[in-house]
């Protein structure tokens, strides 16, 4: 069931355009990541459904009922700030509990579910303490289960990990999927860091100049992406320059080596071509086995720990990136020719740009 | 860095002898004198306590220091207020004319404020023109017009303070709020004044220090006839030479002063206005 329902949004400031065209429907239960490059308006968007932003044009519908003209106070929306933006005045307690006096619930009522969102955040103890004696992550919970508290249609959250350090955002990220399984809320979560929006969400529109230049699962977006920013954007990628081959229409030639993909039709032979290949999905050694085989000269192994990155240049000049578990791979020293294979279907072809 | 700190600490060398020269040594020639003439002891204090005159300014003194703090504060903070909401260009606009006031000299002000109030003055000419009252009211020499006076010489400053304080707090605060809920007038309630308690605590005791020892306006515009402490004391040096009355006020003043600061420097609202707060 859709919950929310945005159609064809714009927002301009005078001369910039923060927003245009954007088509975003998000389904009860969903959590879905506006991702994106700084500027590309993700906080405008977040803001706009939060009702702090007017929207030059454009309709937000909340369960069919437009809502794009109505006030932030009368949304029912929980806001999580990226800078937390808790009330420095007043106890942990008090801050959770202050949607529930400005609705005026009864006392009782207000300190059991004031005592149930402290337990859901994993703060029971701390309930007295003011914002500032708490730390970042502290800080985070309070101001989730602030937005929490009052039962919330939709909780809008803007890079709320981005404070924190790389440790704890591991941490925060489990803790908020847990969050959004035990309460059912929808959750719109806003972040630039791509591997925070494939490790949580059950969707991604990926933003770009004020666009949503794809929405998807991640999986489909990792897998299949269907432009040359999102192939980029999400996880690490390599590019390489191919055209169709002039004799076979169903060939590709590209780093010294031909192999069929899969073509758009309206690709003619001799056009340009991108191709795209994960680093993972590249295999070195002379171990036999199918799939596109071609050679290329190390350049540079670094170690990462789980994995080492190769560092690979073509007979064509090109340099792309291999990833491979570490094992036995160190004997790869640059300056040495090696074997390399690619399983077809882990290729992507994408019309030049 | 050493090398830094000690040029620094040179560099206030000019400006730390000045002060001392024309401020300390002074304060503490008053101090001698209110304890030796015109003889050694403290008697001269204990006539202050005595003195039926000096109990009387001292009553003026506070009344016109509390209104004029009360007034001062809240008229300041709606201003305040106000300008801290406004679009860059008006609030540009309106720092503009809240500065305007430094640059006339006290004096100009308060023989203004006597044309505008006094029986046949501006204000008092337009209400009978117009017949709202039919006799004129008495707006000036008394504690109506110093308050007034005092107000307006006050309220540039504890705007700026009020302002400066104001556009600290973080604005999402006030979107958090909003996104919980609350209504305009539970916001105010509930989150700008409660944040704010620390510039009002320092703009309130800022106001009322100043207002203790005031001099210029209040004898203009109280004309002798409503008397403050600075003024009763320049009298008794300049017409009366009563030097013990004189210096002992003087320490009182000055005691009392620094009691009232002490005192307000330990409340925590106003060590919060004091601290650096972190930046977001
Ligand atoms: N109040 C404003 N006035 C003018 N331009 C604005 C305003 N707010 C945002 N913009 C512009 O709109 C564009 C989108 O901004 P937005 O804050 O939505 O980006 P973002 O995707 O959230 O970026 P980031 O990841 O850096 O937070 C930017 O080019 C920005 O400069
Ligand atoms: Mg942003």
């Amino acid at each position: 069931m859709t919950l929310l329902a945005i159609e064809d949004l714009a927002k301009t400031y005078d001369k910039v355009t923060a927003l245009t065209g954007i088509n975003l429907s998000v389904e009860a239960g969903e959590f879905v990541t506006l991702l994106g490059p700084s500027g590309s308006g993700k906080t405008t968007l977040l803001m706009s459904l939060a009702g702090f932003t007017t929207p030059s044009k454009g309709t937000i519908r909340l369960d069919g009922k437009d809502i794009t003209h109505l006030d932030p106070e009368d949304r029912d929306f929980g806001f999580v700030f990226q800078g937390y933006a808790l009330f420095p005045h007043l106890s942990v307690a008090n801050n959770i509990a202050f949607s529930l006096k400005v609705r005026k619930w009864e006392k009782a009522r207000i300190d059991a579910r004031v005592a149930e969102m402290l337990s859901l955040v994993g703060l029971d103890n701390l309930a007295g303490r003011k914002p500032r004696e708490l730390s970042g992550g502290q800080q985070q919970r309070v101001a989730i289960a602030r937005a929490l508290a009052f039962g919330p249609r939709i909780l809008l959250l803007d890079e709320p990990l981005s404070a924190l350090d790389r440790m704890l955002r591991e941490t925060m990220q489990k803790e908020l999927k847990r969050l959004h399984r035990e309460t059912g809320v929808t959750f719109v979560y806003v972040t630039h860091d791509q591997e925070e929006a494939i490790a949580m969400s059950d969707r991604i529109a990926v933003f770009n100049h004020g666009r949503i230049v794809e929405i998807g699962p991640p999986r489909d977006l990792y897998k299949k992406p269907a432009t040359h920013f999102v192939a980029g954007f999400l996880g690490e990628n390599n590019f390489l320059s191919g055209h169709r081959a002039d004799d076979d229409e169903t060939m590709v030639e590209a780093f010294g080596t031909r192999f069929s993909a899969p073509l758009q039709p309206r690709e003619r032979p001799g056009d340009v071509l991108t191709i795209w290949v994960r680093p993972e999905h590249i295999r070195l050694g002379p171990a036999p086995g199918d799939g596109i085989g071609f050679r290329a000269t190390v350049v540079e192994n670094s170690f990462v720990g789980a994995v080492e990155r190769i560092l690979l240049r073509t007979s064509t000049g090109e340099q792309m990136v291999a990833t491979l578990r570490s094992e036995a791979h160190s004997e790869y020293k640059p300056g040495q020719v090696v074997e390399c294979r690619i399983d077809p279907a882990a290729i992507g072809v994408l019309p030049s740009e | 860095m050493r090398n830094f700190k000690r040029t620094a600490l040179l560099l206030t060398l000019p400006a730390s002898l000045v002060a001392i020269c024309l401020y300390a040594a002074p304060i503490l020639q008053v101090l001698a004198l209110s304890v030796t003439e015109p003889k050694p002891g403290l008697a001269n204090y204990q006539n202050l306590f005595a003195n039926a005159a000096v109990g009387r300014v001292v009553v003026t003194t506070l009344k016109v220091s509390i209104m004029t703090t009360v007034l001062t504060v809240v008229a300041s903070y709606i201003v305040a207020f106000a300008i801290i909401h406004m679009s860059a260009g008006l609030r540009r606009v309106s720092l503009f004319l809240v500065l305007v006031p430094f640059w006339i000299s006290v004096l100009v002000r308060a023989f203004s404020w006597i044309t505008i109030l006094r029986r046949r003055g501006v204000l008092n000419g337009a209400l009978m023109e117009t017949g709202v009252i039919s006799s004129p009211l008495d707006l000036v020499y008394n504690l109506l017009g110093v308050t007034i006076g005092m107000v307006h010489y006050m309220m540039p400053f504890a705007i700026l303070l009020l302002y400066a304080n104001l556009s600290d707090i973080d604005r999402r605060i006030m979107q958090a709020a909003r996104s919980l809920g609350a209504r305009p007038a539970t916001i105010f309630w509930r989150v700008w004044l409660p944040l704010s308690l620390p510039g009002l605590a320092l703009a309130t005791l800022f106001v009322f220090v100043f207002s203790l020892g005031f001099l210029v306006t209040p004898a203009l515009l109280g004309a002798g006839k409503t008397l403050m402490i600075a003024e009763y004391i320049s009298v008794q040096i300049s017409s009366t030479s009563r030097w013990d009355l004189a210096t002992s006020l003087s320490t009182m003043l000055l005691l009392v002063v620094g009691i009232i600061v002490f005192a307000a420097m330990r409340s925590p609202a106003l060590r919060a206005a004091f601290v650096a707060r972190p930046q977001q």
